[in-house]
């Protein structure tokens, strides 16, 4: 008998419009339209009602062009935006930190919450990695330091077991443990993916949110960044979404794939099914593009 | 009828003096009472105010100055008391000021005096329920040293988000073995707000902690009042295992009275590179030191 699976996240019509917008934003742009500028107000739909459910221990990737809004789903999600409207419902507690982070129902509409609310909800459940890693990190702090920031949220107070917690965490990522007390400005760019890796892992999150990780990386360090990553996330068994325009880190990495454009998601389904048998026009353009 | 004249009628202000009782004048005195009282019922919040300007420059203790000179009156005694000295020239001028403005008595006795101004000391003596210490504040936002920006600051205020302030802390153990910062040392106030306690030095922050006595401090050039109501928590920020720890002064004594329990300066003759020590306050010490002269032995002897 099949178990019955629950998804862990489950997002409904997320819309984040940047500018004043009018009632005809989402009518009138898309992929039908070739642009996500409405042309009565002039505001720009940067993501516009994607709805998907996310399942415990999944791989969701999403691709697109740039500009078409993958980063901005995944930080609206984070809460490092704020969304014009949409829902989002989150059904699990946190594992094994030692906070008393008291979580709201799981019935509560998240992109609701107060932004202390959604901020803890952040600390304790979700961990982040950017493709900019000065986004992610405090350049000027030792990377021992930058894994404690997230610890200390999640109500660790206790400097001896912070600092086992980071040098374990930061030995789990392959970096040398005796550049704990290092900035990591000091650090090659694989090596700083990798410290934020660590840190977003640090308290034990539940959805891992990938944010063009390899993008920008050369091509041994970037096998090296996914292998950690499949590696980690089998470990942990974590939720993860990728976002990326690459599709072979796509391919390598994810087992559902949503493809978007435009601010819209065109198409979605399994990884294999997508970049063998794509529907879409985009799609097809997409993977017959591939270098 | 101007609420100026209605002053002139009903207030204190007299004809005789070209300026009201205290110098400031009502209006501006109930702008920080006001504000004193919501400082007292936030403990350890920052209250924006109204500062008025006085005849000394900011940032010379106007901040601690309003708050003496409104809530001082006739049968007070005051006392003003810079690094814990009665008589270094901000404590004195201070205090020739106010003696001026108000006819007040002024006293170097700590037990005696009902409103005590200070700049970076809390007096070495207990204080009791009857007293008011008022503190002068240089730079009253705590989280300064990590945000730059005061919208950010208020915001991590508002949510209480102070882990980039903990996070100071945890680099400054791994950069030197122990947390370094002197005077100025961050407390949680009634476990909720993060609060600067001045340039106070570590030694006088347990004094802070369920104190019988109202604390208020005034900053005048950043124009916020800040208060620790009496028996209020006071907890400087520590890790489990990195305990708070105040000045260790063990071996040392003050040169004059021999105190080895109170806050000691450290005094360098530069001519033959001897240090010495002496009480930081200095009324304190000559307590002590009469009190040894009545007994008859002197420890310094």
């Amino acid at each position: 008998m099949m178990p019955q699976w629950k998804p862990v996240l489950i997002i409904k019509d997320l819309t984040k419009i940047y500018g004043g917008g009018c009632p005809r934003c989402l009518e009138v742009t898309g992929p039908d339209f070739e642009t996500n500028i409405c042309r009565h107000c002039g505001a720009v739909v940067a993501c516009g009602q994607v709805s998907f459910e996310l399942y415990p221990g999944e791989v969701l990737g999403i691709v697109g062009e740039s500009g078409s809004g993958k980063s901005t789903v995944v930080r609206l999600l984070y809460f490092d935006y704020e969304a014009t409207s949409g829902e989002l419902y989150f059904r699990d507690g946190p594992s094994g930190s030692p906070s008393q982070v008291q979580l709201p129902q799981a019935d509560a509409n998240l992109l609701t919450l107060n932004s202390f609310q959604k901020r803890q909800l952040r600390h304790v459940c979700l961990g982040m990695v950017y493709q900019n890693p000065h986004l992610g990190l405090r350049m000027a702090v030792s990377s021992g330091g930058n894994i404690a920031e997230r610890l200390i949220m999640a109500g660790y107070r206790h400097l001896g077991r912070m600092r086992d917690r980071s040098a374990q965490l930061l030995a789990k990522t392959e970096i040398p443990v005796e550049r704990l007390d290092e900035p990591p400005r000091n650090f090659s760019g694989g090596m700083r993916q990798r410290v934020q890796i660590a840190k977003a892992l640090s308290n034990n999150p539940v959805i891992l949110f990938l944010d063009e990780v390899t993008t920008g990386l050369d091509l041994s360090v970037q096998a090296r960044v996914l292998d950690l990553i499949r590696q980690l996330q089998s470990e942990f068994h974590l939720a993860v979404i990728v976002v990326s325009h690459d599709l072979g880190v796509i391919r390598l990495l994810t087992s559902r794939t949503m493809v978007m454009k435009c601010g819209r998601v065109v198409e979605s389904g399994l990884t294999d099914q997508i970049l063998e048998d794509p529907q879409h026009p985009y799609t097809q353009l997409l993977v017959s593009s591939q270098l | 009828m101007r609420f100026s004249e209605w002053l002139h009628e009903h207030g204190q202000a007299k004809k005789s003096r070209d300026y009201n009782f205290a110098f400031i004048n009502e209006a501006a005195k109930r702008e920080i009472r006001r504000k004193i009282l919501k400082a007292v019922a936030i403990p350890g919040y920052q209250v924006p105010f109204a500062s008025p300007e006085l005849p000394i420059a900011r940032g010379w203790g106007t901040g601690g100055l309003q708050i003496t000179l409104s809530l001082i009156g006739p049968e007070d005694i005051l006392k003003v008391i810079d690094q814990g000295c009665d008589g270094s020239v901000n404590a004195v001028n201070i205090k020739k000021f106010v003696g001026q403005v108000t006819g007040v008595s002024t006293t170097t006795d700590t037990r005696r005096a009902t409103i005590i101004q200070t700049r970076h000391r809390i007096p070495e003596e207990a204080m009791t329920r009857d007293q008011i210490l008022v503190l002068q504040v240089p730079f009253p936002e705590a989280l300064r040293t990590v945000e730059p920006s005061e919208a950010e600051t208020r915001r991590m205020h508002g949510e209480a988000d102070y882990s980039q302030m903990w996070l100071y802390l945890y680099e400054d153990i791994v950069k030197f073995g122990e947390i370094s910062i002197g005077a100025r040392y961050p407390v949680t106030v009634n476990g909720r707000y993060i609060m600067d306690p001045s340039p106070i030095p570590r030694w006088d922050l347990p004094r802070l902690h369920l104190a019988e006595t109202l604390f208020l401090f005034g900053a005048g050039r950043e124009k916020r009042i800040y208060a620790i109501p009496p028996h209020t928590r006071v907890e400087p920020l520590e890790f489990e295992d990195v305990p708070f720890r105040v000045e260790n002064f063990r071996g040392k004594a003050c040169r004059r009275c021999g105190s080895r329990t109170t806050f000691l300066d450290e005094i360098i003759d530069e001519a033959s590179g001897n240090r010495t020590y002496l009480c930081s306050d200095t009324s304190h010490c000559d307590k002590l030191l009469a009190q040894q002269d009545e007994q008859g032995d002197c420890a310094c002897k």
